[in-house]
């Protein structure tokens, strides 16, 4: 057993502890296990790679490793530690971008350490040099396209840039003029690779990522970033080419695939295509329409009346958006489902797929608020319900709940799956004003008159509903 | 025309083809009614009624020399011959039953229409007597059977003890089930009811029943696709029968209605079935004229065996409800002569190129024209305009074909052959765990469960912090930038690994079941 077989080995067993980690979040019962997979994989891979690092390189190396991953751990654990669950997606997508950013870098170096080394020092290889310019071109393309694609959407989610999509003029044909410049440019380097070629080609790869986030409207952002998950996946799969490493081929390989099909869940819940998604050009048309629709008469309702509603009611919906989240009324929003529970009163949740800013963010809030999973129900278990629910409660929640999604044909967003708030006996719609969605649509569900509003920051009103209780 | 409305005078028969709101109708349609004397009287409507809404009372010779008779039960022979020549004739004939009538029908120049023989399209619902008087015995099996049955329907807490509910079994969900299932729950026992046709689960539970399907099994199921229950697999009685016997155990109320077309009614319970029941226990056989779907079943008559289970075999059901029964059966009559009279001027038209008219005539003039051509259940020629364009849903993206699917994998496969064959030996090597990789990664979390998509996201965003793998590796060597470089990504990819491992324990902390269901769940 040499120490690279051992590597090998380690590797191979890191993988497979990477796949059962994948198919243990896939449900409540074994998440947690999942999660202690996934750590024992990352550590049995980090042990071999510095072993096997560690053996032909000096002690100063080998510290400046250590110093590193140290570093790298305290910050990661601080701020996992400290950010709000509310905070998630932003959290998420920078982090992706690091992933962007070191792939960016690894591929930076596998050309200064083949190509771009002095005669002599370049380290050998198994396999033609052409080709692995090729693989480099490819690996830090991709990283930049992650990398800069996560910034913005940092950025939008933490609300310091504006989420309204970017339209420049022709933007389908500058992101294809960007992969046909990015065809070119890899030619070139493969027939002569140098450092100016891979400069411009980063740059050109950095402002793709910037251009395909910035022209995605902020309501879609659930998609956005969990498709820069599976770009942040290639990535690593593309660095482990071009580094000869099985592990991160694998590794990037699954979370670039799983990732994929994760977004193209979101976009089958948006009734969106997936290519279109990919190719960030989408979320034109909401912003270009918004103003037409059906305006009309709505009609408001006080906290203490919502109280009165929910007291004598059979069974209560509530369906959170990501105003909840932006008014951190989970907490006041457990509290009531736990004294209507209390009261006999049936509590569920209805969520939809694309509810929030990240896949899944309402369960994550709902759950830190120690909401039972169990009531906690995904769409479609709970739309053919809400026909026979005394009152719903739509709490932050706008276009996912939009009846023009499947009653208006020439509505933006016509065929979009929502829920069908509309056929309970009762709905009420917890707003700051009459301002629209992310989508820019009126929502005709306001002016309904089963409808009734209550303006006002969500958490203050939930509050004021449970004193009226 | 003249309409004539005779006294039923087969026994039993309580109901009449005409009440006076039916009549009011009628006469609005431009026709003369006479009504025998004494034609209400079983369904509660006295004759000044009838003179009230505009008939004339007559004798049984007027109303039967009418233009134009509505009438409820099969017709005896001796009734026929009063018939004026020239006249037509509406009642329940039975056509496919009575071979005999039919002939004695077309011996007369007459014309005889079977109310009983109304298509099943939509167009014709309005006048399907079959289904209105289901409707009504349906819902009479349910309050024969509540009277027949000692006990209270609904469960109560009382001050003199707790009182559970009655278990009510309903066997065949059509137009008589249907109606049993909602009688039974609006009573508010528990309802169960079975079906050979899937597919009306939802029309059960719309009636707060809860639908009880025979174990699936790989074999084509009968009825579907048709609409009609049709004749079952033996293999599928089979199951059938397990079914009806754990659940004739269990209840006390059982009302069947299953009937096929045509045929025999299939037996549901055996006798061992029903001597398994407890005493007390009610059972409403509403096939018992065709042979029954009950064991021991009579048709007509209440049997108690010997365990205590009464047997109600009534075939009269609708008949016990004259009033309603009379109330419907007029208005299915009314709808048919207004599609009779097109002007609505008393004028009589019988266009036999309509096929409703055509299907329920069974003889003109001598002629028999029994039986009819077959209706195409889906076919129905003139059925109300379809719904505006923008009620419909947006149109399906067409799926794509199964040859250009084939197609597209075949050239992807070749594609991938050529890069792979062409490929230098390593490259192979890393394409092959790639592609595989590619293919688990879209498998393994094909289920995964909508609540766990941020905790997914963030421990896949760990795991691809695996790129500080990369960059170990290229520290330290070559040159000072390349290291430079590397510990930059080292730390970059650490904060990645360490910080999605941890904010995904953080979130999984925080999922937790309801303390109620989490009891449940450790009992199991």
């Amino acid at each position: 057993m040499s120490l690279e077989s051992a590597a090998a080995a380690a590797y191979l067993v890191a993988g497979l502890l990477f796949v059962l980690s994948l198919a243990g979040l896939s449900k409540h019962e074994t998440a947690k296990a999942g999660n202690g997979y996934g750590i024992a994989g990352m550590a049995l891979a980090l042990v071999a790679t510095v072993a096997l690092a560690a053996d032909d390189l000096e002690a100063a190396a080998i510290a400046a490793i250590l110093v590193a991953m140290a570093a790298g751990a305290a910050i990661g654990i601080w701020r996992a530690r400290r950010v709000e669950m509310t905070g998630m997606p932003e959290l998420i997508a920078l982090l992706h971008s690091f992933v962007g950013l070191a792939a960016v870098l690894v591929g930076w170096n596998g050309y200064l350490s083949v190509e771009g080394a002095p005669a002599g020092e370049a380290e050998e290889l198994g396999l033609a040099v052409e080709i692995h310019s090729a693989e480099v071109a490819i690996g830090v393309f991709i990283g930049a396209v992650t990398f800069t694609g996560s910034i913005v959407a940092f950025l939008k989610l933490s609300a310091r840039i504006k989420s309204n999509p970017l339209v420049l003029p022709g933007k389908n044909w500058l992101n294809v003029g960007a992969l046909v410049a990015f065809a070119v440019l890899t030619v070139v380097f493969v027939v002569e690779p140098n450092l100016p070629v891979l400069a411009v080609l980063t740059a050109l790869a950095l402002a793709l990522g910037w251009h395909l986030v910035a022209s995605i409207g902020g309501g879609d952002m659930p998609v956005v970033v969990s498709m820069l998950n599976s770009y942040s996946g290639w990535a690593a799969a593309a660095a482990g080419f071009l580094l000869d490493n099985d592990l991160l081929i694998i590794t990037g390989a699954l979370v670039g695939s799983s990732g994929a099909y994760l977004s193209y869940i979101m976009c089958k819940a948006m009734n969106r295509s997936f290519l279109s998604v990919i190719a960030g050009g989408f979320g034109n048309e909401g912003a270009a329409a918004g103003g037409g629709g059906e305006d009309g008469e709505h009609t408001e309702i006080t906290a203490a009346e919502v109280a009165e509603l929910l007291k004598d009611a059979d069974s209560v919906v509530i369906t959170p958006g990501y105003g909840m989240a932006v008014a951190h009324a989970q907490g006041p929003v457990a509290d009531l489902t736990r004294r209507l529970s209390e009261a006999g009163v049936e509590v569920r949740f209805g969520i939809h797929p694309v509810a929030g800013r990240l896949p899944g963010h309402m369960n994550v809030l709902l759950a830190e608020a120690k909401v039972p999973y169990d009531v906690v129900l995904e769409m479609d278990e709970i739309n053919d319900d809400l026909a026979s629910t005394s009152v719903v409660l739509v709490i932050g929640a706008n276009d996912t709940v939009n009846p023009s999604a499947a009653e208006d044909p020439s509505s933006p967003i016509a065929g979009m799956p929502v829920l069908r708030v509309w056929e309970a006996e009762r709905v009420v719609v917890f707003k700051r004003s009459m301002n629209t969605g992310y989508a820019g649509v009126q929502n005709p569900l306001f002016f309904r008159e089963n409808t009734r509003m209550l303006f006002g920051d969500a958490r203050e009103r939930v509050e004021d509903i449970l004193k009226a209780l | 025309m003249l309409i004539g409305v005779p006294r039923e005078t087969s026994p039993g028969e309580t109901r009449v083809a005409a009440t006076p709101t039916t009549v009011r109708a009628l006469i609005g349609l431009g026709h003369e009614v006479v009504v025998e004397s004494g034609a209400g009287a079983g369904a509660s409507h006295p004759d000044e009624a009838y003179a009230e809404a505009g008939a004339r009372i007559g004798t049984a010779a007027e109303a039967w020399g009418a233009g134009l008779v509505l009438h409820v039960a099969k017709p005896a022979r001796e009734e026929l011959d009063r018939l004026a020549d020239g006249a037509v004739l509406v009642s329940l004939l039975a056509p496919a039953f009575d071979a005999e009538l039919v002939a004695a029908l077309a011996a007369r120049p007459i014309t005889a229409l079977a109310m009983d023989a109304v298509p099943r399209i939509s167009r014709a619902q309005s006048l399907d007597v079959l289904s209105s008087m289901a409707n009504i015995a349906g819902y009479r099996a349910v309050i024969e059977a509540a009277h027949a049955f000692g006990r209270f329907f609904t469960g109560q807490v009382t001050a003199a003890g707790k009182v559970p509910p009655a278990k009510v079994l309903v066997a065949g969900a059509g137009v008589a089930g249907l109606a049993a299932i909602g009688a039974a729950s609006s009573l508010g026992a528990i309802v169960r009811a079975t079906d050979v046709r899937p597919e009306v689960a939802d029309q059960i539970a719309s009636l707060g029943g809860e639908y009880v399907g025979v174990p699936a099994d790989d074999a084509g199921e009968p009825g579907g696709g048709t609409g009609y229950a049709s004749v079952t697999s033996e293999d599928y009685n089979a199951r059938a029968a397990v079914m009806y016997a754990e659940q004739a155990r269990d209840v006390d109320i059982v009302i069947t209605t299953a009937l096929i077309p045509g045929r025999a009614a299939p037996r549901l319970l055996t006798a061992e079935m029903v001597a398994s029941m407890k005493p007390g226990s009610v059972i409403v056989d509403m096939a018992a004229a065709q042979g029954g779907n009950v064991e021991g079943s009579v048709a007509d008559q209440v049997v108690t065996t010997a365990n205590g289970v009464t047997i109600i075999g009534y075939t009269d059901l609708p008949g016990r409800l004259p009033a309603q029964a009379s109330q419907l059966y007029g208005t299915n009559l009314v709808n048919l002569v207004k599609l009779l009279t097109p002007g609505k001027d008393g004028q009589l038209v019988l266009d036999l190129d309509d096929v409703v008219i055509r299907a329920m005539t069974v003889a003109k003039d001598g002629e028999v024209l029994w039986p009819p051509p077959p209706v195409a259940v889906s076919a129905a020629p003139s059925t109300p305009a379809p719904p505006p364009p923008a009620a419909l849903p947006k149109p399906e993206q067409p799926a794509m074909t199964a040859g250009r699917r084939s197609a597209l994998v075949g050239l992807a496969a070749a594609l991938l052959f050529l890069a792979t064959a062409f490929a230098p030996n390593q490259l192979v090597g890393n394409l092959t765990v790639f592609a595989l990789s590619v293919v688990i990664g879209f498998y393994v979390i094909g289920h995964v469960h909508h609540a766990l998509h941020t905790p997914l996201m963030s421990v896949t965003n760990a795991i691809s912090g695996i790129i500080v793998v990369g960059a170990l590796l290229q520290l330290g060597h070559v040159s000072g930038v390349v290291t430079v470089l590397a510990f930059l990504a080292v730390l970059l990819a650490s904060i990645n690994v360490f910080g999605g491992f941890a904010v995904t324990r953080r979130m999984l902390g925080m999922f937790s079941r309801g303390p109620a269901r989490s009891t449940a769940g450790s009992a199991r």
